[in-house]
């Protein structure tokens, strides 16, 4: 008896330990599999198989499936109907399946030809879970889905202010070869964390298919391609980073517009302390906080021309306007709640609302945000000294090289940089457009007065979303910030913010 | 006979195997593993394992954010470990005293130990934020201020000097109670004779205390050392809800700057190394724990 519950355990193991049969994917039948040679082109093959050169669709939706069914056989899908490459093998239907093909065929719906747009799955990685971005993801999503209405779309978010948990979950996701299909990257340098020439698609035949190099301003094509000379996002938006928030209210009773320079600055602040209120609120408790006011406090201390050499090592950061940079952002802080480290920058929003706080710093989705609350007296000013300087950032999204569906993840790229998806998500999201012909009618006022500084302003990188410097310098960056922000220590500052750029190979 | 034995012998070593295996291959094999990487010039997402030898740990000990957090860790791990260890022992010589209700107060001191790090943080957060001049109190604070005790206030978690002191006395909160238990069984198996003996030689309460049950809970003060020291070395979940790396780091520890520095910076290597520090940690303290109990056993 005793033996026999071994056998039936040892049996049982053995069971659980055999690999899990393939999963059953259909296989597609094809009548013939026909290497293509020189001069082939599909309607050749559709005259000589069903005596039709306008058969050709058929053979191209048969073949996608195909390869969809089975990628081992059939490694390369036929993307483009007049590009197919010599030394391909086409899977041809029989005539019976051709026939009931194009019976059905639409030429107004071009998804019908690639077997992945008509099906599956579309996997879209993002930090988007709240609000009016999770609003605008879903509007590019409705768009997607009257495109493509068989296709499922698993939104993979993960939550986390500027995506710091996201970015975790996708790195390990890339490297152990699971990607989603398509993900949310910060255009600029920080495509760079994810070693882009291994585990990223460059888009450039996607920008030259789709125009996208005529719709976006070349500001932001010198940012998208700042890495390895390749795109590797669509944009979808452009935030600004540099935005000083304002109480209308408070201004306007101790009579006081927002400061241009930085001694206007002091004479505000001291205005409205001596009218009881906290001139200057922050929130740093989230680490990146202090580092996105400090960029703008550098450009509106440098100037843009100064702010962008210090990412390219033109200008050397023992430079006097960084020390200068650096005691004007300790003269904020002596302004500012002393409670900043317990709070996020929308909790420290929050005493701007409420009337106890007069000034804010941060990126311009605070519009969007001061929206969701139904609060609606605020104003916005560029900070001292940027006027004339827009420090932006932008969401786009990227393809990982081995995402499984591939033509899906396509059609989503396709979808974000089109003129519809953007307008779709931007008033929602609360930032403008990538591309230039949106319709400013479907923006609010702030948004307005963005479109139109967007258009003339003299464009700089953020450090801390992710756009002027890679990933790893813009971390040093942050922890050399976060220091400053307990210590005031102007100089060791100076020092560990010359090191980072040391660290990061662009200084000596 | 002896067949039946080899049998029983095989099955079980068919049977163990697949624990070995994993264990072989999950935990240790990712170990060697790990360790390797500490010693490679991994600094991008794409691995890169040529060998550097020893420079990630010495740029590790040089970086100001490390050395932080390891003052952070035996900041923390010995105002928690001291913390929950007297307090637990008070009060389970309270419970001791065969109080009315017993059962209800033993539950309310463990309850705190069946909740999350993860939710206690979050409301240590709010009880321990500590408002501003300007904005008014909150939390403990205004407490202080309610109870005319204002010279008590403090910044907290928000304050770079003993901001981890303020994340200890969140996690001594959740485990003081399990010490408790701990010791209340300790003190359950001290036969009754015992005290009555001292009593009778006439020793006091505090003498009876001091020389009968102290030397007789130490096996259980060693073991209690050993679960909360090695909960205080790998702390994490109770710092990300509570506080972050907090102001000037004030509240980091090495498990976060482990995750910040592999997953947003990118530094494999460097993450690699603080992980094989912080194993070199709990190993400090629970191997030779681990080499004592086994010869114990062999003894028995």
């Amino acid at each position: 008896m005793k033996r026999m519950l071994i056998v039936a355990l040892f049996v049982g193991l053995l069971l659980a330990l055999l690999p899990m049969t393939a999963s059953a994917q259909g296989t597609v039948a094809c009548d013939d599999e026909v290497v293509v040679v020189k001069d082939d082109w599909l309607a050749k093959f559709a005259d000589k198989y069903f005596g039709n050169p306008y058969a050709w669709p058929a053979i191209m939706a048969w073949h996608n499936k195909a390869a969809q069914a089975d990628p081992s056989k059939f490694p390369d899908k036929i993307i483009n109907a007049d590009l197919i490459e010599v030394g391909w093998t086409v899977c041809i239907p029989s005539t019976e399946d051709a026939d009931a093909f194009l019976a059905t065929y639409d030429p107004a719906k071009p998804e019908m030809l690639y077997a992945a747009g008509a099906s599956g799955q579309l996997v879209v990685g993002s930090w988007w879970t709240a609000g009016g971005e999770a609003e605008g993801l879903n509007g590019m999503f409705s768009i997607y889905k009257t495109r493509y209405p068989d296709v499922e779309i698993v939104n993979a978010t993960v939550a986390g202010g500027a995506g710091t948990n996201f970015k975790a979950v996708l790195k390990t996701r890339l490297i152990g070869g699971d990607p989603p299909d398509t993900f949310q990257l910060h255009a600029g340098l920080e495509a760079e964390g994810y070693s882009p020439e291994t585990y990223l698609t460059p888009l450039d035949d996607l920008y030259a298919s789709e125009g996208l190099e005529q719709a976006f301003p070349p500001d932001l094509l010198t940012l998208l391609k700042a890495y390895g000379d390749h795109y590797w996002g669509v944009p979808v938006n452009i935030h600004r980073s540099n935005v000083l928030w304002y109480n209308k209210a408070i201004f306007e009773a101790n009579n006081l517009t927002p400061p241009a320079t930085w001694e206007e600055f002091v004479t505000v602040a001291d205005a409205l302390k001596a009218a009881g209120i906290t001139p200057f609120v922050l929130g740093t408790k989230d680490g990146w906080e202090a580092g996105h006011i400090f960029e703008d406090v550098l450009a509106g201390t440098l100037g843009a021309e100064k702010y962008n050499g210090l990412w390219t090592g033109a200008t050397p950061w023992s430079d006097p306007g960084v020390t200068q940079a650096l005691e004007n952002f300790k003269m904020m802080l002596s302004y500012a709640n002393t409670d900043h480290s317990a709070h996020t920058w929308d909790s420290a929003g929050e005493f701007l609302i409420a009337g106890s706080g007069g000034m804010m710093i941060m990126g311009d989705w605070t519009d969007g945000w001061f929206t969701s609350k139904g609060f609606t007296g605020y104003g916005w000013a560029p900070p001292p000294g940027t006027r004339g300087i827009f420090v932006a950032l932008s969401d786009s999204f990227a393809m990982p090289a081995n995402a499984p569906n591939e033509t899906n993840a396509m059609n989503w790229l396709k979808v974000c940089g089109s003129l519809e998806g953007q307008e779709a998500f931007n008033p929602q999201k609360g930032s403008i457009c990538a591309r230039t012909d949106c319709n400013p009618a479907l923006f609010n006022a702030y948004l307005q007065s963005a479109m139109v500084d967007w258009g003339q302003d003299a464009i700089v990188a953020s450090v801390a979303h992710g756009a002027a410097a890679y990933e790893s310098w813009a971390t040093d960056y942050k922890d050399v910030l976060t220091l400053f922000v307990a210590s005031g220590d102007v100089a060791a500052a100076q020092a560990g913010l010359q090191q980072a750029c040391v660290d990061a190979g662009i200084c000596q | 006979m002896r067949r039946r034995l080899n049998w029983e012998r095989v099955a079980s070593v068919v049977l163990l195997s697949p624990a070995v295996l994993a264990t072989a291959v999950f935990v240790y094999g990712f170990i060697g593993w790990t360790a390797y990487a500490s010693l490679s010039n991994w600094d991008r997402l794409l691995p890169d394992l040529s060998f550097v030898g020893l420079s990630n740990y010495e740029k590790l000990f040089a970086n100001q954010r490390f050395q932080i957090d390891l003052r952070n860790t035996v900041v923390f791990t010995l105002v928690f470990l001291v913390a929950c260890l007297v307090i637990g022992f008070v009060l389970a010589l309270l419970l001791d005293q065969r109080v009315a209700g017993e059962g209800i107060f033993r539950s309310i001191y463990l309850f705190p130990m069946s909740i999350s790090f993860i939710v206690t943080g979050v409301v240590w957060r709010w009880l321990l934020n500590p408002g501003s001049t300007e904005l008014g109190s909150t939390g403990i604070n205004s407490l202080f201020d309610m109870l005319g005790l204002g010279f008590l206030k403090s910044g907290w978690y928000t304050d770079p000097k003993i901001g981890i002191i303020a994340v200890a006395i969140a996690a001594t909160w959740q485990m003081s109670g399990y010490t408790m238990a701990m010791y209340l069984a300790g003190l359950r198996a001290i036969p009754e004779e015992l005290r009555e003996a001292a009593r009778v030689d006439g020793a006091s309460e505090v003498q009876i205390v001091r020389h009968i049950i102290l030397p007789l809970l130490q096996p259980i003060t060693l073991s209690a050392v050993i679960v909360l020291g090695h909960i205080s070395l790998k702390i994490y979940d109770l710092v990300v809800s509570m506080t972050g790396p907090g102001i000037g780091f004030a509240t980091d520890v090495p498990a976060y700057y482990m995750w910040d520095t592999t997953f947003r910076g990118n530094h494999f290597a460097r993450g690699a190394a603080i992980a094989i520090v912080l194993l070199v940690m709990v190993a400090v303290l629970i191997v030779p724990y681990l080499i004592r109990s086994t010869r114990t056993e062999a003894e028995l």
